[in-house]
Formats: C-alpha cells, sequence, structure tokens
C-alpha cells in the first residue's frame, strides 16, 4: 500500500522534468527567435523573463518541498498492519502547533509581498502612461474582425493627416527605439499580442491605448490576436518587421507611399468592402 | 419551543442529553412538536421531492450526466488541436454533411465547443455538484437537522434547474448555434448578433440559462445558510462542526454576496441584446458593415461586474471540495485535523479577499494599470490563506496511520494537484509576467489544475467517502483504485504541458495553432497531440467509475451505519439515513476530528458519544 507514494512522487518527477528540460529545448521556452532561445529580443522581454526564472525557482522550491513532505509522508504513514491485523502503530494525537501556525503564514507572506514590490517598477515602465516614451506614436494600429490595420503618418511624419500610409497585417518598426502606437479596435475586443516582444494589450472598442516596446533583434516576427473574436480569431495574424535602421525604415515607407500613389485607392477604402 | 435560544451556544456549556422532544421541535423550524409523515407517493417521494437528501441525489444525477456532455465536447476540443481540421472521426461526416470541406468543423464550431464546455463544466457540474449535491445532502446530517430549513424553497432551488437544462441544451439547436463568445461571454462580441454565429440567437439563450441557474443556486445559499445558523443539534456549537459544513456555510454566502452582481449584469446584457440598450456597448462601433451604434457604455463595464461575480466563484469552486478532503484526510489518516481554527479562518479569509481581486483577471485589458498593481497584492495575499491550507493538510497527515482508500488518494490527489494549480496563480498575479501568459494555454493549464486536480478530485473523493451513505451500498474499492490511477496519471498527461506550450505563446481559443510560425515547432505539435492522447484516455477511464457507480446501485454489498469508523453526526443514522435523518436528535459533545485519543478504546470518537472517564481531549486549538 505504501507503494502508492510513488504514484504521487512520479508525477512530481514529470512536473519537475518538464520545466527542467524546457530552457534545453528553444520549442519548449518562452518564445525567441529561432535558433537563439536565450535571448529576447526586447527590453521589456529580458525583464519579463527574469521575473518569470525568479517566480518559476521560488515556486520550484515550495513545489519540490511540498511534494517531497507529501511523498514521504505518503511512504512513512502508510497504514500497516501485523499478522494478527492490528495496526503496526497508533496515529500520533495532535491538533496543531501555533508557532508552526505562524510561521508558515509569516515565510509566505513575506515572500508573496517581495515578489508583488519586486514586479511593481517593471508593470510601471511597461503599462503606466506616464512612463510612455516621448516620441510620436510610430502608426496607429486599429483591430477589426478578423485584421490588424496600421495607419502610418506619411511624409509629413504627423498622423491623421491626407498623406497617411495604411497597411494590413503588416506592421514595421525599426530596431532599438521604443516604438509607441495607439491601439484601437472598430468591432470587438481583440488583444495585440507580440509574443517574441513580451507585450499583450487588449484592444477595446471606444478606447485608445498606448503601446510602447523595442526590439535589439532585426527580423521577422509574428503577431497574434490573444482574445476571442469571433469565428475567424485563430487566422487574426500579422506579419513583423523590425528594421535594421531608420534608413532601411524610410526607404519601405518611401517604398509604400509610391505605391499606394499608384493604385490610388489607399488601402483605407479598399478594406471597407471586406 | 425550548427556551435555549436556537442553535446559537458557541462558548456555551456542552448540552447534557436532555428529553428527546426538544430536539425535534427546534430543528423543524415552524415549532410544532410532530414530524411530517414520510411521504408516500413515487412522484412526492423521488420527483418533487422535499427531502434535502434526494435533492442532493438529483442534483448529482444531473449533474454527472453534464459531466458526460462537457468531457465529449473537451475531447472534440483536443481533437481539433492536435490535428486540426482533420474530421472527427464518426462524427465528422454525420456533423458536417459537406463531403467538399472535407467534413472538416468549422471554426465557428470549434469556439462553441469551448465555450459550452467552460459553461457546461462551471454551471452545470462543478457547483451543482459541489453546493447542489454534497452541500444538499451533508448539511442537515453533519449539524445534525432533520431537513433543511426550507424545504420547499430546496425543491425549488432543483427545479429552477430545469429551464436551465434545456435552455443550455435547446441552445446547440437554434439558428446561429450555441454561443460562441467563451464562457466569460465579452461584449462586443456577445451583443452584436452579427460578430459571429454563435451570437446571433445561442447567447441569449446563454444569459438566461445562467440566470436560472443563478436563482437556483441564490435559493440554495439563502437555505445554507439559515439551516447552519439555526438548526444544529444541541452541543454542534460552530467551532464543532466539520469542516465540509464550515466551507459549505462560507461559500454560501460568498454566493449569496456575488450572485446579485451576475444577475444584473447576466440582465444588463440580455437587454444590450435585446431591447436596444447600451450598457456594454460604446460610441462608434461597428460590426460587419452595420451602421455604427450609438453607444454610451464601454465593454469593460461587463468585465468588472463578471468578475466581481465569477472571481469570487472560483472559490465556490473549490471551497466546498477543500472542506470535504479535509474530512477525509482527518479520516483516512486517524488523526485530529491540523489547525481546526486556523483552517476555518483560511477559508474566511480567502472569501473575504475573493471580493478584491477580481481585477487579476483584467490586468490586460485596458484597465487603469495603477489598478493592476493593487490587484496584484491582493491577489498575492489570496495565495496565502491557501498556503495556509495545504500546510495543514500536509500537517494532518503527519504522524498518522494513512489508509490508502479511493476516497483518501483522490483526496491526496486534490491537495497534490492543488499545490501546482496553486503555485501556477503567482506567475499570473505577477502583473509583469501575466503579460506574456495571460490568454494563453498557461492559463489553461492553471484553470484545469485547480477545476479537474482540485474540484473534481475533491468530487471523487465525495463520491466515494459518502457513497455509502447517500446509497446505502459500498462502491467496488479496486475499480475505485483503478480508476484513482488512470484518471490521475493521464490527468497530468493531459494537462501540464499546457504550462509549457502557454508560456511559449499558445493562445488559448485558436481553432488552429499551425497559423502560427512560432507554434508550427514540432515540440508544440508533438505537446498537443501527446495532451490529446492523453485526454482520451483520461476520458476512457471515466467509464470504469461509471460503471463502479452505477453497478454498486444495484449489486454493491449492502453498507454498515459507519464504514470507515468516522466521527461526524451523518455516519450515526442508517445507511440510507430515513426519512428526517434520525430517529432522535443527536446531542454532540465534541470536535469532529477527534481520533486516536489516546486512552480511547477504538481510534475515534464519535461525536455524539461522551468522552469516557479520565479522558482529557487535547484542548490546543480544538
Ligand atoms: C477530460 C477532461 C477535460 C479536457 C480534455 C478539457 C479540455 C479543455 C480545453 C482544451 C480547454 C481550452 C479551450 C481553449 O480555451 O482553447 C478547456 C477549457 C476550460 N475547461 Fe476544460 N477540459 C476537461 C475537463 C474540465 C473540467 C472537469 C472542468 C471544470 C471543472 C473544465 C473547465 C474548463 C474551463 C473553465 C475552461 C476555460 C475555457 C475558457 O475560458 O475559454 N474542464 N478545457
Ligand atoms: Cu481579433
Ligand atoms: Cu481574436
Amino acid at each position: 500500500m505504501r507503494y502508492w507514494s510513488v504514484v504521487f512522487a512520479l508525477a512530481a518527477i514529470f512536473s519537475v522534468g518538464a520545466f527542467v528540460y524546457a530552457p534545453l529545448s528553444g520549442d519548449w521556452w518562452l518564445p525567441n527567435p529561432s535558433g537563439d532561445m536565450h535571448h529576447s529580443v526586447s527590453s521589456f522581454g529580458r525583464e519579463i523573463d527574469s521575473l518569470f526564472v525568479i517566480i518559476l525557482v521560488i515556486t520550484g522550491v515550495v513545489f519540490i518541498g511540498t511534494q517531497v513532505v507529501l511523498v514521504w509522508e505518503a511512504y512513512r504513514f502508510a497504514d500497516r498492519v501485523d499478522d494478527a491485523g492490528r495496526p503496526v502503530r497508533q496515529a500520533r494525537y495532535f491538533h496543531g502547533s501555533q508557532r508552526l501556525e505562524v510561521i508558515w503564514t509569516i515565510i509566505p507572506a513575506a515572500i508573496l509581498v517581495f515578489i508583488a514590490l519586486y514586479q511593481m517598477g517593471t508593470w510601471a515602465n511597461i503599462k503606466f502612461r506616464s512612463a510612455a516614451p516621448k516620441v510620436q506614436p510610430t502608426a496607429e494600429v486599429t483591430a477589426r474582425q478578423f485584421q490588424w490595420i496600421f495607419r502610418y503618418p506619411g511624409p509629413d511624419r504627423k498622423l491623421y493627416t491626407p498623406d497617411d500610409l495604411y497597411t494590413v497585417n503588416d506592421f514595421h518598426f525599426v530596431k532599438d527605439r521604443m516604438t509607441l502606437i495607439n491601439l484601437r479596435s472598430s468591432d470587438v475586443i481583440h488583444s495585440f499580442f507580440l509574443p517574441h516582444m513580451r507585450i499583450k494589450q487588449d484592444a477595446v472598442p471606444g478606447m485608445i491605448i498606448p503601446v510602447w516596446f523595442d526590439s535589439d533583434t532585426a527580423g521577422h516576427f509574428e503577431l497574434v490576436c490573444a482574445e476571442l473574436c469571433g469565428w475567424g480569431h485563430y487566422k487574426m495574424r500579422g506579419n513583423v518587421t523590425v528594421h535594421a535602421s531608420d534608413e532601411e525604415f524610410a526607404k519601405w515607407q518611401a517604398d509604400l507611399l509610391a505605391e499606394q500613389n499608384r493604385s490610388q485607392l489607399s488601402m483605407a477604402t479598399d478594406n471597407q468592402g471586406r | 419551543m425550548s427556551t435555549e435560544s436556537i442553535g446559537s451556544d458557541p462558548g456555551g456549556p456542552a448540552p447534557q442529553a436532555t428529553d428527546p422532544g426538544r430536539g425535534h421541535a427546534r430543528e423543524h423550524g415552524h415549532g410544532h412538536d410532530h414530524i411530517h409523515p414520510a411521504p408516500s407517493h413515487f412522484l412526492t417521494k423521488y420527483v418533487f421531492s422535499q427531502d434535502h437528501k434526494i435533492i442532493g441525489i438529483q442534483f448529482l444525477f444531473s449533474g454527472l450526466i453534464f459531466f458526460v456532455l462537457g468531457g465529449l465536447l473537451a475531447m472534440a476540443i483536443r481533437w481539433q488541436l492536435a490535428w486540426p481540421w482533420k474530421p472527427l472521426p464518426i462524427l465528422g461526416s454525420a456533423l458536417w454533411s459537406s463531403p467538399s470541406l472535407g467534413y472538416q468543423m468549422p471554426p465557428e464550431f470549434y469556439n462553441k465547443l469551448f465555450t459550452m464546455h467552460a459553461t457546461i463544466m462551471i454551471f452545470f457540474v462543478i457547483i451543482p455538484l459541489l453546493t447542489g449535491a454534497f452541500g444538499n445532502f451533508l448539511i442537515p446530517l453533519m449539524i445534525g437537522a432533520r431537513d433543511m430549513a426550507f424545504p420547499k424553497l430546496n425543491m425549488f432551488s432543483y427545479w429552477f434547474m430545469w429551464p436551465a437544462f434545456v435552455l443550455i441544451t435547446y441552445s446547440f439547436f437554434v439558428e446561429g448555434g450555441s454561443s460562441e463568445a467563451g464562457w466569460t461571454g465579452y461584449p462586443i462580441l456577445s451583443i452584436a448578433k452579427w460578430a459571429t454565429p454563435g451570437s446571433l440567437n445561442g447567447q441569449t439563450f446563454w444569459l438566461m440559462a445562467l440566470l436560472f441557474a443563478g436563482v437556483s443556486s441564490l435559493m440554495g445559499s439563502i437555505n445554507y445558510i439559515t439551516t447552519i445558523v439555526m438548526l444544529r443539534a444541541p452541543g454542534m456549537r460552530m467551532f464543532r462542526m466539520p469542516m465540509t459544513v464550515w466551507a459549505m456555510f462560507i461559500t454560501a454566502i460568498l454566493q449569496a454576496f456575488a450572485l446579485p452582481v451576475l444577475t444584473s449584469a447576466l440582465i444588463m446584457q440580455l437587454l444590450d441584446r435585446t431591447a436596444g440598450t447600451n450598457f456594454f456597448s460604446p460610441v462608434g462601433w461597428q460590426v460587419a458593415n452595420s451602421p455604427p451604434v450609438v453607444g454610451g457604455g464601454g465593454p469593460l463595464l461587463w468585465q468588472h461586474l463578471f468578475w466581481f461575480y465569477s472571481h469570487p466563484a472560483v472559490y465556490i469552486m473549490i471551497l466546498p471540495a477543500m472542506g470535504m478532503v479535509s474530512d477525509v484526510i482527518a479520516t483516512f489518516s486517524r488523526k485530529p485535523l491540523f489547525g481546526y481554527k486556523p483552517m476555518v479562518i483560511a477559508i474566511a479569509g480567502i472569501a473575504g479577499l475573493g471580493f478584491i481581486v477580481w481585477g487579476h483577471h483584467m490586468f490586460q485589458s485596458g484597465m487603469n494599470p495603477a489598478l493592476g498593481a493593487t490587484f496584484m497584492l491582493s491577489t498575492m495575499m489570496i495565495a496565502l490563506p491557501s498556503a495556509i491550507k495545504v500546510f495543514n493538510w500536509l500537517g494532518t497527515m503527519w504522524g498518522g496511520r494513512i489508509q490508502y482508500t479511493s476516497a483518501m488518494l483522490n483526496a491526496m490527489a486534490f491537495v497534490a494537484m492543488f499545490i501546482i494549480g496553486g503555485l501556477s496563480g503567482i506567475f499570473m498575479a505577477a502583473t509583469p509576467v501575466d503579460i506574456l501568459i495571460h490568454d494563453t494555454y498557461f492559463i489553461v493549464g492553471h484553470i484545469h489544475y485547480v477545476l479537474f486536480g482540485g474540484s473534481t478530485f475533491g468530487i471523487f473523493a465525495a463520491i466515494y467517502y459518502w457513497y455509502p451513505k447517500m446509497f446505502g451500498r459500498m462502491m467496488s474499492e479496486r475499480l475505485g483504485l483503478i480508476h484513482f490511477f488512470l484518471t490521475f496519471v493521464f490527468f497530468n498527461g493531459t494537462f501540464f504541458l499546457m504550462h509549457i506550450i502557454g508560456m511559449h505563446g499558445h493562445p488559448r481559443r485558436i481553432a488552429d495553432p499551425l497559423v502560427y510560425e512560432y507554434l508550427n515547432r514540432a515540440g508544440v505539435i508533438g505537446m498537443n497531440q501527446f495532451m490529446t492522447i492523453n485526454a482520451f484516455l483520461l476520458g476512457l477511464s471515466q467509464l470504469i467509475f461509471a460503471y463502479n457507480f452505477l453497478a454498486s446501485l444495484f449489486l454493491g454489498p449492502k453498507a454498515p451505519v459507519n464504514p470507515w469508523h468516522a466521527n461526524t453526526l451523518e455516519w450515526g443514522t442508517s445507511s440510507p439515513p430515513p426519512h428526517y435523518n434520525f430517529a432522535r436528535i443527536p446531542t454532540v459533545y465534541h470536535p469532529p476530528y477527534e481520533y486516536s485519543v489516546p486512552g480511547v478504546e477504538q481510534d475515534f470518537l464519535p461525536q455524539t458519544e461522551p468522552l469516557p472517564p479520565g479522558i482529557v481531549l487535547d484542548p490546543v486549538m480544538a
């Protein structure tokens, strides 16, 4: 009967094993560029990853500790009977211990408060509007079923003027720049999720929400819709291009402008008839 | 009536065993001194019964039937995720008679699957089983009452579930099909009729079903509170109540305070959908080229109202299980519960804090991020009482004489799995980390470690433990152990790796993960398939339970009065208990967990047996 403890032990080993293996495999760890799995591409990403690891270590220790106790108890205190069918030992009779109770209240409380306070700064940097970079927004992003519409400032470098540029499901920004966008939704709630930059923010109809992030790696990434938004939710995917330099970005914009002028129809009207 | 004020003698001297007449006047609630004869007609006895035991069993069967439905939906979800767009085996060609699409599952159907799976599991399985079935069956028996305070209200609380059952089942067949706005029903998706097929009519049915289920719960909770306050047997002080009763009591209070908020939110959404109000719609949104709406409200209002109920609701879904598991662990460790009073305080603490943490579901919602910071603190604090409870269960087993019954194993699994569910909660409570894992499979993993690893193992423990009392027959222990073993293994196989793909950024509620490059990786696909295979095996293992449960009703050996040698009052009356529960209202002499008291010959000491001379109970915290 005491071998039931093995069942509990195996579950714990499986759980710990999965998290021990995770950092060794690109597919199991936090989303990072392929081939470079221990390198988050954004400054927020690095902060969040290290907070993740800290919590993983703390919870891991607690998890292993409690499971060891549980498995040990399941093994050690299993009921055994002697040949005459009488219990080999009697259970101990006690109702608890005030001192233990106090200890295991205060220590976890301290750890939890520590975790909470330790995270505050990062949270404030990522979300508090007062921390938003004082730059012109790179784009206004409007989510709708089931696409992402980007509106960039045109040659006059101002948003909401007639020369604005539009793309659909195609997001561009520049490496090493804190990039600011204004996030909106024109129908249901969507969620702007950049897994590689560790950015997620719901796009709520009726609200304009500033979101900012950066990337220290040029290349191609993905934009996900993380809030259920209807039957096509799963395919509301965007391409993200991080340009290596301002020049490259400017060139992309110039090309886009040329194309947009050529086709007369702006993307915006094009998109009206879905 | 007795002059002693009803049931309120905390701290008072243990009453003497007095005249038998005194008991049944007080528990009867309306002061006359006779017992109604047991109903003899089949309809009044088993269908429109006012007997709390029958009502509990009615809830039990209904919940288990919906469990089967919810489980089948879950397997269909898993199928699609492991092998996207491969037609469902057998069902595929029957459900979608369109060979041109290769009998694929339409994406909106996938959305219906997880919406209805979650709705059914939460509102039609877990809550009705925990509070409806076990709350009803156990509360009067455990406090030594003859029935609930309001038996007729109790009957209505079950029959108000029927409109809910019918509406939610019927919603699959209405135009547009069932709701697909998720079990959280977030606007605008839920209120704009053309936003997605399920928003056409299914959402209206969903709202009405939840309204009825809510009314049912409210009736139940009022009854529980009144019964526990008013109808305790002589000597049953508050601090002599078993943890199960404490947990049900606090859950009922939680429900009574939180449910009205959900009810009003549901009505508001219903009005938005049908009467053209704009509680949840802002100015100028537009779905699928419909004219822009002149709004005035906002979707965040729904989220606040919804989570103000639904966060406490997740404790409604776990506290009763915690209470029952405490009883089971103490019984099968043959030891007093470690820290009984701290456990009660912890439950009350969870309930109190439960009301100020709802915002942690809204960290990424666009709510003021400064609120996020305060909700992070309160959420961290609610982890504390949960931790205390875990340590107390471990302390209870320490030095015990653990008996591996099916009930005990399920209870231990509850503890082991609840630890995982609790610890993953800390990641989500930490707001910056939550940015990554919110709305990913990490959350789905967490939910299931709490709801399946926690509540469901708790329900299994409770069924194995109280089945003999409910039905007067024993379940097969051997089948019970096999069922436990398979369930435990495949449960972990199904849900653990969800944490891993979640932290890899796998969003939840997406019909086809392969659309995304970063998810289109061997490891992620492999894990999805591994989970699905385990999910199917998990589902199959439940057949053993179903067989054991049903066959034992007829074939199980007759149950003795007290098969587990437990102390609480329900084990002092016949199995199953007679109409009105007790031939004579018991008198209670001590706390519920006096196992292995030195000097007492047996290793248990029923609450109704006076202390043998010369024995002193351990005063610490008892
Ligand atoms: C065989 C057992 C089960 C399997 C395989 C299963 C599978 C799933 C899956 C795959 C999802 C994710 C849907 C998504 O968000 O993409 C889900 C969601 C959910 N399940 Fe289960 N489930 C099972 C049992 C249960 C039980 C017993 C409960 C309740 C006690 C439950 C409650 C929920 C809830 C609340 C959600 C959240 C859905 C949402 O918010 O979208 N499940 N389940
Ligand atoms: Cu979307
Ligand atoms: Cu979406």
